[in-house]
């Protein structure tokens, strides 16, 4: 089931052909409207005319957060105030808030981006979404209300909070799809089972389009068993839109790109070379439509792939795979750019395996060397030292095909690796220090 | 079957004495202690009295313990026994994963024995070996 069949399922030659016409009228949107754009390319000595296939682009400066900062508020910003129909802001915790803005047009385009969405998880006309992201700057609630109004559906916005009337408004008004964080959706299931539901039985609805926070595989899984839905993850940026760059079909092998309006590229995030397709690295964004924001090569410190590979449910855009974590996370071990999630990705398709791990760098002569601490599970037969060699020897082949890197798999006993409240501390890098 | 206290350890100095001093705070007396080694951990093999609540008092302390059944078969201390044991083992294509021997004061020995599969026991005491219960090796405990 497709939203706008016609472009979801376009030929990749054609879409190819839309990306390239519409990249250089974004490119020339930038250069024409915005200084910032006209110096930077002025600087690379590039005009939008360089732009003959999607390769050019790599001709092209990136723009950081950073840069958006420094433009607070209207710096950036390539239409006059009558044309600006809404701004969104991020959320300061990191520093300066940033400012988008949208013209009826770019709000338009977001809305039908996840209606593609609503489509993916079964939605029509017929269904009742309800729409519990918060609603504001956050562009998580307007967006996914958005969605809803283009594809017709009925919208029950009752943003967050307010649990439990909102799961009373969840059966009693027959929602089909809930649109939320993985940690609220989370939330109400337990809150709905407490309340004496069973919502994976007792509930209609049958499809959650979550995003705007990490969510582990596990996390997911409880999710969609205990509200018995399918789950779509979504993926979304304010600076780029919002909810709806990309979201994730039922096929579940990646989620889709909305290509017609976002070319997307992977690079190194230390050499800034463009990567291809497969590698792990540092998501780049350019939008292709959009009026009032538009931004040429978004470094947005998002790593993940590009899946390009036919999908079943028939989509021909591009998928990107799961978020592997941030590029400020990236370790450079012996030249190979290495994430720990990616790490932690391995470890988790082994059940024998605690999740519990830690990693130390150290240097063995003029090499990096890595050691990987783990714990077996409690019912793992540790009286075997033929299983536990064999463990780590699979363990060890497992990261070597992922990572590129050996590692040294050291198993230690419980408690070994510390167990902090908060976040982690998942690297100890000793590599520098005198021994 | 009797249970045999599996401990691991990562082989670094001092967790071999940590091991041990946990077990005798608790009070609790070994009869016997084996080590088997790789570069960078060890598992240690013990047989001592109540070692359902010796496993649990290792837990408590942070180890990773776990009881491990094996076969204790009872055999005269003198030359050949052991032979013997094996020499039936091999014969009926019994595959053993490890073992170790201990002598007793009343002039025997015990032949321990880790054996793939559930019948070795039975097929032992059928023809006739001597197969300890756990009462006959240490304190047993309830759990």
């Amino acid at each position: 089931m497709y939203f706008q069949p016609e472009i979801e399922t376009m030929p990749r030659e054609e879409l190819r052909e839309l990306q390239v016409e519409r990249l250089r009228e974004s490119l020339r949107n930038a250069y024409e409207n915005v200084e910032l754009y006209r110096q930077r390319f002025d600087e690379a000595g590039v005009t939008p005319d360089d732009l003959q296939s999607l390769e050019d682009l790599q001709k092209f400066p990136f723009v950081v957060k950073q840069d958006m900062r420094d433009a607070y508020p209207f710096g950036m910003f390539a239409r006059e105030n009558a044309d600006v129909a809404r701004i969104h802001a991020s959320s300061g915790t990191t520093g300066q808030a940033t400012v988008v803005g949208h013209t009826a047009s770019d709000l338009k385009n977001w809305g039908d981006c996840f209606a593609r969405g609503i489509a993916m998880v079964g939605g029509t006309k017929d269904s009742t979404i309800q729409v519990s992201y918060g609603y504001g700057l956050f562009t998580g609630g307007l967006g996914a209300h958005a969605g809803g109004e283009a594809m017709g559906c009925t919208v029950i916005p009752t943003s967050s909070g307010n649990t439990k009337r909102q799961i009373q408004m969840m059966k009693d008004c027959k929602t089909d799809i809930l649109c939320c964080t993985p940690s609220y959706a989370l939330l109400i299931a337990d809150t709905a089972i407490e309340m004496g539901y069973d919502p994976a039985t007792e509930f209609q609805v049958s499809g959650g389009i979550f995003g705007a926070e990490p969510c582990s595989e596990n996390m997911r899984q409880e999710i969609a068993d205990k509200l018995g839905l399918q789950y779509c993850d979504v993926y979304g940026l304010s600076e780029i839109m919002g909810p709806g760059v990309a979201m994730e079909c039922k096929e579940r092998g990646g989620l889709h790109i909305a290509e017609d309006q976002f070319f997307c590229e992977i690079i190194d995030p230390e050499t800034l070379e463009v990567l291809p397709d497969g590698e792990v690295g540092e998501l780049v964004i350019t939008t292709l439509t959009r009026e009032c924001s538009p931004m040429i090569r978004y470094r947005t410190r998002d790593v993940t792939t590009i899946i390009d590979e036919p999908c079943a449910c028939g989509r021909t855009h591009r998928k990107i795979g799961r978020l592997l974590g941030r590029t400020d996370d990236m370790l450079i071990i012996r030249g190979v750019n290495v994430f720990p999630s990616q790490i932690e990705q391995v470890i988790t398709e082994f059940p024998e395996i605690a999740t519990q791990y830690q990693i130390v760098l150290t240097t063995r002569g003029p090499l990096d060397h890595v050691e990987l601490q783990v714990e077996t599970e409690p019912d793992f037969p540790i009286d075997e030292v033929r299983a536990l060699e064999d463990l780590r020897s699979r363990l060890g082949a497992a990261l070597k095909s992922n990572l590129q890197v050996a590692v040294d798999i050291k198993f230690v006993e419980p408690k070994t690796i510390t167990r902090s409240e908060g976040k982690a501390k998942r690297v100890i890098d000793l590599r520098g220090e005198t021994n | 079957m009797i249970s045999q206290l599996t401990v691991f350890l990562t082989n670094e100095k001092g967790r071999l004495a940590a091991a041990t001093r946990t077990l005798a705070n608790a009070n609790i007396n070994m009869k016997a202690l084996f080590i088997a080694d790789t570069a960078d951990f060890g598992i240690l093999r013990i047989f001592c009295d109540t070692p359902e609540r010796a496993a649990a008092e290792l837990c408590e302390a942070g180890f990773r313990a776990t009881l491990t059944p094996v076969i204790a078969v009872s055999v005269a201390d003198e030359p050949g026994t052991l032979a013997d044991l094996l020499g039936f083992c091999e014969g009926a294509s019994m595959n053993v994963e490890y073992g170790y021997c201990f002598c007793t004061a009343d002039g025997r020995a015990i032949d321990v024995l880790k054996i793939e599969g559930d019948q070795a026991e039975a097929v032992l005491a059928e023809a006739g070996f001597t197969i300890l219960a756990p009462e006959d090796v240490y304190a047993v405990d309830a759990r």
